[in-house]
């Protein structure tokens, strides 16, 4: 699998993608392979200010429920409500399905993130 | 010995349809006699609430009731069967000695309004029994009312809670290790806690160094399984108890599996503040559909003025009864004193087995479980090679090359005539296959399994299609999961 090079990637298995001040979020494909068939999607409200690090949604699985962290800090300005009527369009493709997008509060929060190729290492390792 | 199948074979199981599909009006299974008491007007009793219509009934017969449920018996696995080996569940053998005594006349048929001096027996069984768990968790007190582990948990943390607030620190977030039973964060959740993850190191076990640098004055306990879900006992115990009591937190400890403990060594001894027992697992009560559970919870003298009441005690004329008048009580969690006929079935284990007894149980236990580890070491990839207590974790790591995860390799095992093993827990093993044999199992069996397991893994380098399209040999094969969970019908409903 190879993962955008447009992305940039947590430990904890999200992506995030750049546009200006904004920011959207999803799961990677990594992620969505270990969780399996997606079957209930978890998300924030518009406004909710999120945490790096911490969590700010959940995603179900056949076999768990997970957490998803925020790769960086921010507000919630979109919700993708479709994951909620379709939430498999992640197992189809995680890297296009989005899950918030968030307005940047701290755009050097970026630079702890992992490039694809350290984060395609990282999933080698790991595995 | 590979590809076959020498314990299962194809049984008749008959086709059946829902119950309510069998109705026809006007059936009934009983003809009751003629009414001997004065008629009461429900109409006036009870006015507007009056229900004539009870909706979609079942109308059958005797008989009919009986084969439907009988039919659909023999659609079940069961430990009556054979080895049932859910990993983390602990499905061991409800001895038959436990059903006789709670069928005793004056236990089955006591009621919990008798008064206290016809009551005495039963009151006897619950002091008993709570001497009992008390010593073999060596804590100082104990409630028998929480209906199962998880509402266990929940009674656990309310104390804790309480006795923190009386202390005038009240705190706010739980640690909970990566290995834990998923009730646990639900738990800290439910009674209002944060949680915070620790996570555990290479050998499988907390990483203390880890534990030592997330433990403050905000966490008000940590929720331990010892042994944890890799089956494995935690070796720094004593140092995890020190670092959470100086900085003034507890050491709960979740003994769902505690029956790799019994009379070896005992919570209370290794700085455990309070834990929950599961009756339904180490102390051989039906779990699952056979239930109801209990879940104990022990504690330590400075919680015991916490716990849920009413509680027994011996009074002055000698006799027992209920003590209400427990103003630092965290309150009722149960409707009257628990799940008594569990509490008899537990005592009777305990009677009928004794200290020697017991302690050779969890022997036993210990060892089937290394018996089926030794033997599929070598077949099945082990991510944590920590000895095993009285579970083991393999990885589906080396099938998983071939396109076969946990969930192939267990549904082709039903083909074999086993229950499968718990899939994909705990989460820190990718694809897991968690198994637990408990002490039940004779050796006769396990080799079975063990046999059954590595014909399996023989069929995956072989044939990995064969184990993909698995089981063959049941009325359905792979059920639609994920539609079921997306979608799910909860109602049945009549035609048209």
């Amino acid at each position: 699998m190879a993962y955008p090079s447009d992305l940039k990637y947590t430990k904890e298995h999200e992506w995030i993608k750049v546009n200006g001040k904004n920011a959207a979020v999803g799961i990677t494909n990594h992620a969505q392979e270990q969780l399996g068939d997606i079957v209930f999607v978890d998300l924030p409200k518009v406004g909710t200010e999120i945490t790096a690090g911490k969590p700010f949604g959940s995603i179900e699985s056949v076999k768990a429920v997970s957490d998803v962290y925020a790769p960086i800090s921010g507000t919630v300005t979109e919700v993708n409500s479709e994951l909620t009527s379709a939430p498999e369009k992640i197992n189809q493709n995680a890297h296009s399905a989005w899950m918030v997008k968030i307005a940047i509060k701290n755009p050097a929060e970026l630079n702890g993130l992992l490039s694809a190729a350290d984060y395609e290492k990282f999933v080698a390792e790991e595995g | 010995m590979k590809h076959q199948t020498r314990k299962a074979t194809r049984h008749v199981s008959q086709n059946e349809g829902l119950i309510f599909e069998k109705s026809s009006p006007g059936k009934s299974a009983w003809r009751l006699p003629p009414l001997d008491v004065p008629e009461v007007d429900t109409q006036k009793l009870l006015g507007a609430a009056r229900r004539t219509d009870l909706g979609p009934m079942p109308e059958v017969s005797e008989i009919e009731i009986i084969r439907h449920f009988t039919r659909l018996s023999t659609w079940n696995y069961a430990i009556d069967l054979g080895m049932y080996p859910l990993g983390s569940c602990t499905m061991k053998y409800n001895p038959r000695v436990n059903e006789v005594v709670s069928r005793l006349d004056g236990l089955a048929n006591a009621h919990p309004y008798q008064p206290e001096k016809i009551s005495q027996g039963a009151l006897r069984i619950l002091k008993t029994l709570s001497e009992c768990l008390v010593e073999i968790t060596g804590m100082d007190a104990i409630t028998l009312q929480p209906a199962a582990g998880a509402h266990g948990e929940l009674t656990g943390l309310l104390m804790v809670r309480a006795h923190l607030h009386a202390k005038g620190d009240p705190r706010k977030k739980i640690l909970i290790p990566d290995s834990a039973h998923g009730t646990n964060p639900a738990t800290a959740a439910t009674a209002g806690y944060a949680v915070e993850n620790l996570k555990s190191n290479a050998q499988g076990m907390v990483d203390v160094a880890a534990l030592a640098a997330q433990m403050n004055e905000e966490v008000a306990a940590l929720m331990l399984t010892n042994p944890n879900t890799l089956g494995i006992f935690e070796q720094e115990i004593h140092k995890i108890a020190d670092l959470m009591h100086a900085k003034g937190g507890l050491l709960y400890m979740d003994g769902a599996n505690m029956n790799a403990l019994v009379g070896k060594v005992r919570p209370g001894d290794f700085g455990v503040d309070l834990m929950h027992l599961n009756l339904h697992k180490t102390f051989s009560t039906p779990h699952g559909g056979g239930g109801p559970g209990s879940g104990p919870v022990a504690v330590k003298r400075f919680l015991e003025p916490f716990l849920p009441k009413p509680v027994v005690v011996s009074k002055a004329d000698g006799t027992l009864g209920f003590d209400y008048n427990r103003p630092r009580s965290v309150g009722r969690v149960r409707a009257f004193y628990g799940n008594f006929g569990m509490f008899v079935r537990a005592l009777a284990y305990i009677f009928a087995n004794g200290p020697d007894g017991l302690r050779q149980t969890t022997e036993d236990a210990v060892l089937n479980a290394n018996y089926v580890r030794k033997g599929l070491e070598s077949a099945y990839d082990l991510p944590y090679p920590t000895p095993s207590m009285h579970e083991v974790v393999f990885s589906d790591k080396l099938q998983a090359k071939k396109g076969v995860r946990t969930m192939d390799i267990a549904k082709r095992l039903i083909d074999y005539g086993f229950h499968p093993y718990t899939t994909a827990f705990p989460l820190i093993v990718p694809g897991a296959l968690m198994i637990e044999p408990t002490e039940s199992e004779p050796k006769e069996e396990l080799d079975l399994f063990v046999e059954a397991m590595r014909s399996i893994a023989e069929e995956v380098d072989e044939d990995p299609q064969m184990v993909l399209a698995a089981p063959y040999s049941t009325r359905v094969s792979r059920l639609d999961e994920v539609a079921a969970a997306r979608n799910p019908v909860l109602r049945w409903k009549p035609k048209g």
